[in-house]
Order: structure tokens, then sequence, then C-alpha cells
């Protein structure tokens, strides 16, 4: 079962770096994640990968598998011929700080320019009532594991740096519309998610829902909706009106 | 390339925390809600602690799906699972505190599952009487950290509208290891001072001068070899405790997770979460038997079904059905799994089968357990909706951990230090059930926060801060320094192999004395072997020093969970001595705390366990309590239990 697989890591940061060739032998059922440990354990002990859980739940290991945004621990072997050279490389949108290492700080500062969960004023702990139906919209949302997988992806950051001060991208977009589905928020977040996130830049070719690990509908489910009600809201101030009511009769019931 | 002393990056806080897991995001919360100014210091980047793995949910007794549910029942579920060896005032704070705690989330943002009226919906699981657990399918501990993430962000909005700055009163230190903690004052009355440790981006060194310190740092799985913990999982924070001059609470009892997955081996130990049971899974052996219900021991009879007609009618009609044996607590189940496998009537890959699709829709499946359906058909090419699962047991949780007072965490040998969250021992006594650590992370991390709080509220009224001195942040930087000074020495991840193969091997599900010594013997021989550990490239994102200066505090927890392994001569929970397999009500008297010695090893000593005050044994019928307690004690029972 075991054999030879020759990989190509990237090692290195932004300003320098080389690809590094690795012979490394492959058991039965292994992950890429495993492959890279293997080569650090054996071979090159100073090697960077960030990862924390191995199962896929906590978005750590994001990088590119030949060229493909991958979380490594989710990446088989069998996947791939045995004859094949497998390329490891960093996430592309952002700084490399070392081998497969990235800086994705950006996500975080973006995370702090949305306004956080507001309920209604004076609405006790305990006294929450919502449907499932209505809060597993914005559930599906919640299983979102910040692999940030989808801003390196999205074509908006990807290739354009200049982007980003202005975009905040699918992850952080989606997040909007999470709060915006909540059935007991009480902000009204459209106008901020043009504005301010850069809504508009989304052309809605679903390449972020491609390579979500969670397979999150970020553009069907989040993007397009918030669209929608971005436009609603736009051109049509009664038919905002009268979400704002339809909303606020929700919470009281 | 050591920076001069004056070089080293320094900050000054109140509160630092350690760990970013439920409990330390929750005591970070809670400090800076005091008016604290608060660091959060983490191993990972922000959001992505182990606690992000937990599955199944939370427990709380808010009675949203059985009415008849409230504090008492989850007290003496709780109680009965650990086996009465249970620090009583955690286990009442606990159960009387985490409704509150659950409905805090929701109100922070968390969404978790409904009942049809609206409230937080509520799920079985194994030892607890009702359904109990608050979830989201089986993802609840991303909920729960994303949601903490999230509140930890809003406290900065607010900062940031009030005062300019986000970072003006709670900031996050991601990707920081701590490795020493920092002490002020004379040999016999030493007081935190600060906290030393490297950034792992860049390999340099940071200190945090604060007075409180607050550690939260998690479990300690990574000391074995099948664990369902991540990397982080290597008992840093125990460590760090014992270095400081801080005790260690019964170390012994170390939960094994009946199921984890056991094949293909690259994910062997991963976590099958026990929803798969309490949604209907059951266990099967290789002759197809639902071998549990010959594994019901006396203490639980009375609360088991005991033909699988009663099991199976239990999940529709819980009133007047016992519950089947598949939902024991974990310790029993782990250890019956252990016997057919040894017995011969395992599965293919040396453990046993767990069945869901021949008792459940394919679409139900789907729904109630997404994350194991994935993990199954992505990792193992199985397809849990029509084949059973093959799992076996694995190292999930430690129930001993850092001694503290019960109601503000504060440690009793160091002032100014706190913890809480797994890290923290005494809550679970010798068994955890499952759904009271994300319960027992918030209900504890917040009252940690509170102590830290008041404790430098206090040190401030007095007077003046312990300082730091100089010389120790010289030491503590050539410490770390020692694996990337030295040449051709160990390989660390060899070293790590080595010891998790002896904590499999030595001091694993069932232990014995001789197994227990040469366990001792070996880690000895590790300890030699780890000061000769040298790393090769330099200090910028260096994993393989990262790992030698985690393994100084494996081998700490590994000899602690041994020598008291050995000590403790009766099985009871997550510690089974088959040279002495019962349980002795003498023993359960009994508290083993480990500290640290001069010559570096750990040294054991008996105290006894807290009495359980009268007014919460009236609870429990005697004839349940005769199974737990000395005849002395039963001779001093409250009338209430004089029958
Ligand atoms: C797969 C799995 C499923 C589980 N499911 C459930 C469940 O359904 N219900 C339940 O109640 N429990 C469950 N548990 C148990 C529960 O998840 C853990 O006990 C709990 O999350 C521990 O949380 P914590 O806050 O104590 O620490 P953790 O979440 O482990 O966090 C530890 C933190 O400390 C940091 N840290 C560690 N060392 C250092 C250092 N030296 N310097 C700086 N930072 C450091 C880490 O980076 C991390 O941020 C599960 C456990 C596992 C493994
Ligand atoms: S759908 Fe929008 S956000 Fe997603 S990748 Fe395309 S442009 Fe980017
Ligand atoms: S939406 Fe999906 S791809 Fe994007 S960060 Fe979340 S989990 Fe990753
Ligand atoms: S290591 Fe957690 S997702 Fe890969």
């Amino acid at each position: 079962m075991t054999y030879d697989a020759t990989f190509r890591v990237w090692r290195g940061d932004d300003e320098e770096g080389e690809f590094a060739d690795y012979t490394v032998p492959v058991n039965e059922g292994e992950v890429v994640l495993d492959i890279i440990h293997r080569i650090q354990a054996t071979q090159q002990p100073d090697l960077a990968v960030r990862w924390n859980c191995k199962a896929g739940k906590c978005g750590s290991c994001s990088a590119e598998v030949n060229g493909k945004p991958r979380l490594l621990c989710m990446t088989r072997m069998s996947t791939f011929l045995d004859t094949e050279t497998i390329t490891v490389t960093p996430l592309r949108t952002f700084p490399i700080i070392k081998d497969l290492v990235t800086d994705v700080s950006f996500n975080y500062e973006k995370a702090r320019k949305v306004p956080s969960f507001t309920p209604p004023p004076g609405l006790e702990p305990g006294d929450y009532r919502m449907q499932q139906i209505d809060v597993e919209r914005s559930q599906e949302f919640r299983k979102c594991i910040e692999c940030f997988l989808c801003q390196n992806t999205c074509h908006v950051l990807r290739d354009h740096e200049e982007n980003k001060p202005k975009f905040s991208g699918p992850r952080f977009l989606m997040r909007i519309a999470e709060l915006d589905m909540h059935p007991l928020d009480t902000l009204d977040r459209k106008k901020a998610a043009q504005d301010e996130h850069g809504l508009g830049y989304c052309n809605i070719t679903k390449c972020c829902t491609e390579v979500c690990p969670e397979h999150i509908k970020i553009t069907d489910n989040a993007l397009i909706p918030l669209k929608e009600r971005v436009i609603d809201e736009k051109y049509d101030p009664l038919l905002a009106l009268g979400r704002v009511f339809r909303k606020d009769k929700a919470k009281k019931g | 390339m050591t920076e001069t002393q004056q070089d080293i990056e320094r900050h000054q806080y109140d509160v630092v925390v350690i760990g970013a897991g439920g409990a330390g995001l929750r005591a970070a919360i809670e400090a800076r809600s005091q008016g604290k100014r608060t660091a959060i210091i983490c191993k990972s980047l922000f959001g992505k602690a182990h606690t992000v793995m937990a599955e199944g949910g939370m427990a709380a007794a808010m009675g949203n799906v059985n009415s008849h549910d409230n504090w008492q029942v989850h007290f003496r579920d709780t109680m009965r699972g650990g086996k009465f060896m249970n620090n009583w005032r955690m286990a009442e704070l606990h159960a009387q505190e985490s409704p509150a705690r659950a409905w805090e989330l929701e109100s922070w943002g968390a969404l978790f599952d409904r009942t049809p009226d609206g409230k937080i919906s509520q799920r079985n699981f194994g030892g607890h009487e009702y359904p109990r657990l608050a979830h989201v399918g089986d993802r609840t501990g991303l909920e729960m950290i994303r949601t903490l993430q999230q509140e930890v962000v809003a406290l900065q909005q607010a900062d940031a509208r009030d005062l300019g700055d986000y970072e003006a009163m709670i900031k996050v230190f991601p990707e920081c290891t701590i490795t020493q903690l920092l002490l002020d004052g004379p040999e016999d009355d030493r007081r935190i001072a600060g906290a030393f440790g490297y950034w792992r981006e860049s390999g340099s060194f940071v200190l945090f001068e604060a007075p409180a310190v607050v550690i939260s740092t998690g479990g300690i799985g990574k000391s074995f070899k099948v664990t369902s913990n991540s990397w982080e999982g290597t008992g840093d924070g125990l460590g760090l405790a014992l270095r400081a001059g801080a005790t260690l609470l019964n170390m012994e009892f170390v939960q094994f997770h009946p199921t984890g997955m056991v094949w293909p081996l690259s994910v062997k130990g991963i976590l099958v979460t026990e929803s798969v049971r309490g949604d209907g899974g059951v266990l099967k052996n290789s002759e197809g038997r639902r071998f549990m219900f010959d594994y019901i021991p006396d203490v639980f009879k009375a609360q088991y079904a005991t033909t699988e007609e009663e099991g199976d009618r239990w999940y529709t009609d819980p009133e007047n059905n016992r519950r089947p044996p598949e939902l024991l607590p974990r310790d029993e189940v782990a250890r019956a799994i252990n016997s057919e496998v040894k017995a011969g009537r395992g599965s293919p890959h040396g453990g046993v089968f767990l069945d869901v699709a021949s008792r459940l829709s394919a679409e139900v499946i789907r729904k109630k357990l997404p994350s194991m359906y994935h993990q199954f058909m992505e990792l193992a090419g199985v397809d849990i909706t029509k084949e059973a699962m093959e799992v076996g047991p694995t190292c999930h949780y430690v129930m001993g951990g850092i001694e503290v007072d019960p109601d503000n965490g504060a440690t009793p040998a160091v002032p100014g230090l706190f913890s809480a969250g797994e890290a923290a021992g005494g809550m679970h006594g010798s068994n955890r059930l499952g759904g009271n650590s994300l319960s027992d992370l918030v209900v504890f991390g917040r009252r940690a926060g509170l102590g830290a709080a008041h404790y430098v509220t206090e040190l401030d009224a007095e007077g003046s801060r312990p300082r730091v001195a100089e010389a120790d942040i010289a030491r503590a930087q050539q410490a770390d320094l020692v694996p990337l000074e030295t040449d051709a020495g160990e390989n660390p991840y060899e070293l790590h192999q080595d010891l998790q193969q002896t904590m499999n091997d030595l001091v694993g599900i069932i232990r014995n004395a001789d197994e227990l010594r040469r366990a001792l013997e070996r880690i000895a021989e590790l300890k030699q072997r780890a000061k000769r550990i040298s790393v090769t490239g330099g200090r910028r994102y260096n994993p393989g020093w990262h790992v030698a200066l985690d393994l100084k505090n494996m081998l700490l927890v590994s000899e602690s969970i041994a020598r008291a392994a050995l000590e403790r001569q009766e099985s009871r929970g997550g510690h089974t001595r088959d040279d002495f397999p019962k349980m002795d009500p003498k023993w359960r008297r009994v508290n083993l705390i480990c500290s640290l010695a001069a010559d570096g090893g750990i040294s054991i000593r008996r105290q006894p366990l807290p009495q359980i005050p009268d007014r919460l044994l009236a609870l429990f019928d005697r004839v349940e309590l005769t199974k737990y307690l000395t005849a002395e004690e039963l001779s001093h029972l409250p009338e209430e239990n004089q029958q």
C-alpha cells in the first residue's frame, strides 16, 4: 500500500524563496497534511505549516494544492496518481510569512468593521423565541470555519490588491447577510454592505462557493439575496419600509 | 541572536488570559466587563482553539424539552458520572449557572437549534437523565467559539467608539506561546507578576507584565498517541502552573472517549460524536450483538434498559422506559469496547461497529449528523447512511487539572494565578459527562475572569503591583533558546512520538502497577533525552522549536498522570487498574495532589476530598449512596436519607 510520492513545496517568504522537492512515503488513507508532517519529522524540521484539528473543523490548514485552494487535512492522497508531482503553495491572496503560512490579518480587520448582532432593546436573555425555519438561513452561514479559502479565491481580491480596502470579500459579506437574516437583529445593514464592504464589486461568479469546504452556498444564499435586498431598498423605499415593519412584527410575536 | 533585555517587547495589562478557547474567551470578556485591561494570548489564530471541535452540545438544565429537568437533576447526574469524586461546590455552581450562560450566548448572537415553541432545543446524551444539551447540529463548539469571538469584537467596537481604539481595553495576541510565568516576592510568598513567551511568527520574545493571569489552555491529549485533541492539547498551562508552584488535582483521571475513528490510520483517534448514540446509533460486535447489554454495572442497573425492546422504546417514550446502555457514561462504554476487542469480537481494524444506518433514514442522518456524514465520507470513504462505522476508544479529555477555588478559580498556592476550563480540575470528578465541558467553560470562565478582576482591584487598593525581575526574564529567555543552541542532539518529533507511544501502551485505559512503573522509568529517560534536543533552522515560524518547548510541559503532565495513577489503588471513572479492579469508598475521600519537587520531578500527596453538605446529599436516596460512601460517612447521613 505504501509508495513514494514526489512533493514540491514552497519554501521562503514574500521576498524570496524557492520550491523544494521531497520524496516521501505515503500510506493508505493519508491526507496531504500527513505528508507535510512527515517531511517535517524526517527531512525539514522547520517547514512551516498552520494546522490545528486535522479534522476539517478549524479552518487553519488552508493552502493551495496543485493550484487549487484546499484544506490540507481534508485532501486525501488517493485523489492523486502515485506518479503525480504534488505541488503545495501558500494562499496566493495573502502575504507569505514563511513557507505555507500566510498573514491573514486582513480578514480579522474586516471582521471588526461589521457591526455586531444587535437584539431589540429590553429583550432579556432567556426570553428569545425563534422558529427553526427562521434561524436556518443564518445557521447555514454560521457553519463557516473561517478558512478564508473563499477570500483567497475571489478574483476581486486575488487579482487586485488595490481592492482590499474597499471590498470585504465573500466571508464578510456573508456575515452581513447572516446578521441581516437573523430573526432578532435590529440593524439595517444594507447600505453598509454596499458602501463600506463593496457588495457591488461581486459579480456573482460563484468561485467562492466552489471552494468552500463547508459547502455553504455563499453566492446563491447569501450574496445574491443581499444584493436583492439592497436593490429593493434603493429603488423601492416603500418596500423597504414594509420590510422593517414586518421584521418588527416578527420580534413581538 | 538573543535580543537584549531592553529590546524585548513589553506589554502591561491588568489581567492576562492564556488561552482563547471557550473558557479563556469567557474569562476575558468578564475581566474586560469589570473594567480591567485584558490580554488574550493563544497559540493559534483567533477563533481556532480546540473548542471549535466540540460537537454534541452544551449541557444546561433549561427544561425546554422535558420540564422535569432542573439544576438538582443535573447536579445528580454530574456526581453520578464522576463517581462522587467531583468537587461538590463546582458541580453545584455548574448545574445552577449553565442555563444563564446558554441564554447569554444566545443574546450575543448564537443560533442554537430550536424546539417547536421557539426555545433552545435540547438533546439526549450519555449519563444525562433528560434531554439537556443545547446544540447546533453537530458543530456546537464552533458556535460557541464564534459567538464568544464575535462578542470580543463587539466589546472592541464599543471601545473604538468610546475610546478611539479597538484595542484599548481588550486585545488578542494570536500565535503567541507563553513559556514561563513570572513571580515576585520572597520564596514563601510569591505572587504572579507576569508571563513570558514568544511570537510563533517571528520567534521573538514578548513579556506581559500583569498582576493576574488566568490559565485556560485546555487539555493534554497530545501526550497520547491515539487522541481526539488538536495539536494545542499539550498541557502547557499545567506545566506553567507546576513550574510557578501551583498544584494539580487527580491527574490519574483521563477520559478515553469510547468512539474515535480507527481507520484509516492517519485519522485514528478523530472523534465520532456521542450524538450518534444519543440519536439512535447502537454498538455491535463482529457477531452482530448489541454487547452493551452485557456490561451494565451494578451502580447503574436501576437506570438502564435490560432489553433491546425497552431501549428502543425509550427514544420515543422516555417517561415509561429506561435508556439503552449505549448511553452509559463514557468510561463504562470505553471499557466495554476494549473488552470486546480483546475477546476477539472486534471489527476488522480493531474497533467495534457503530451502526446508525440500519436505525435512521439517510435523510435524517444527513440532517442530524452532517459533520459525521462528511467526516466519514471524506476521510474514510464510508457512507454512514449505508454502512456501520468502525470505532474504538481515543484519549479525549482530562478530568484532573490545576487545583482551584471552586467559586473564583484562584489557585490556592499562587496569589494572582487563576484557572478555568479543561485546564482546571475538580468539576468532573473521575469522569466527565458529555456536554458538561462546554457549559463548564463558560460558567467557570466567567467566574475566573471575575475572580481575577476582583483580585486586581484589591491589590490596587493596597498599593503596589508585583514587579517582574530582570534576572527572571533573562533566565526565561535562555531556557527557551537551549534547543536552538544545541547541536546534533535529539529530534523533537521523535521524542514526542516515543512519549506518545509510552503513554498509550503503559498509561492507557487499563493500567497496572508494573506498567505504570515502567512508564515512569521511560518518562525519566525521555526527560534526560529532552535536555539534549536540538533544532535546526532559525526562530521564525519554526515548528521543530515549538514542539521542543511544548515537550517540557507534556513530560511534566505525563509524569503527573503516571504517578497519580500508580498511587490510586482502585478503579474509578477514567482510572482503571486491573490489579485493583473495584471502586473503593475509602479512596473516594482522597484527592491526589501533584506538585513540582526541587529535583524537577513530580511529588504526590494525599488531601481529603471536601465533604458533600447534607442539603446536597439529600438529593440522593440512601441505597444509591451506599455504593459510593464509606460506612462511617453513611452513619452520619442526614434525616432525609435515613429510610
Ligand atoms: C472532538 C471533540 C469533541 C468534543 N465535544 C464536546 C461536546 O460536544 N460537548 C462538550 O461539552 N465538550 C466537548 N469536548 C470537550 C471540549 O471541547 C473541551 O474540553 C473544551 O473545548 C476545552 O476548552 P478550553 O477553553 O478549556 O480550552 P481549548 O479550547 O482547548 O483552548 C485552549 C487555548 O489555550 C491556548 N494555549 C494553550 N497553550 C498555550 C500557551 N502555552 N500559550 C498561549 N496559549 C496557549 C490555545 O491556543 C487555545 O487557544 C470535545 C472535545 C473534542 C476533542
Ligand atoms: S461570487 Fe462574488 S464574492 Fe464570490 S468569488 Fe465571485 S465575485 Fe467573489
Ligand atoms: S465561507 Fe466557506 S470558504 Fe469562506 S471562510 Fe467560511 S468556510 Fe471557508
Ligand atoms: S487542521 Fe483544522 S481544518 Fe485542517
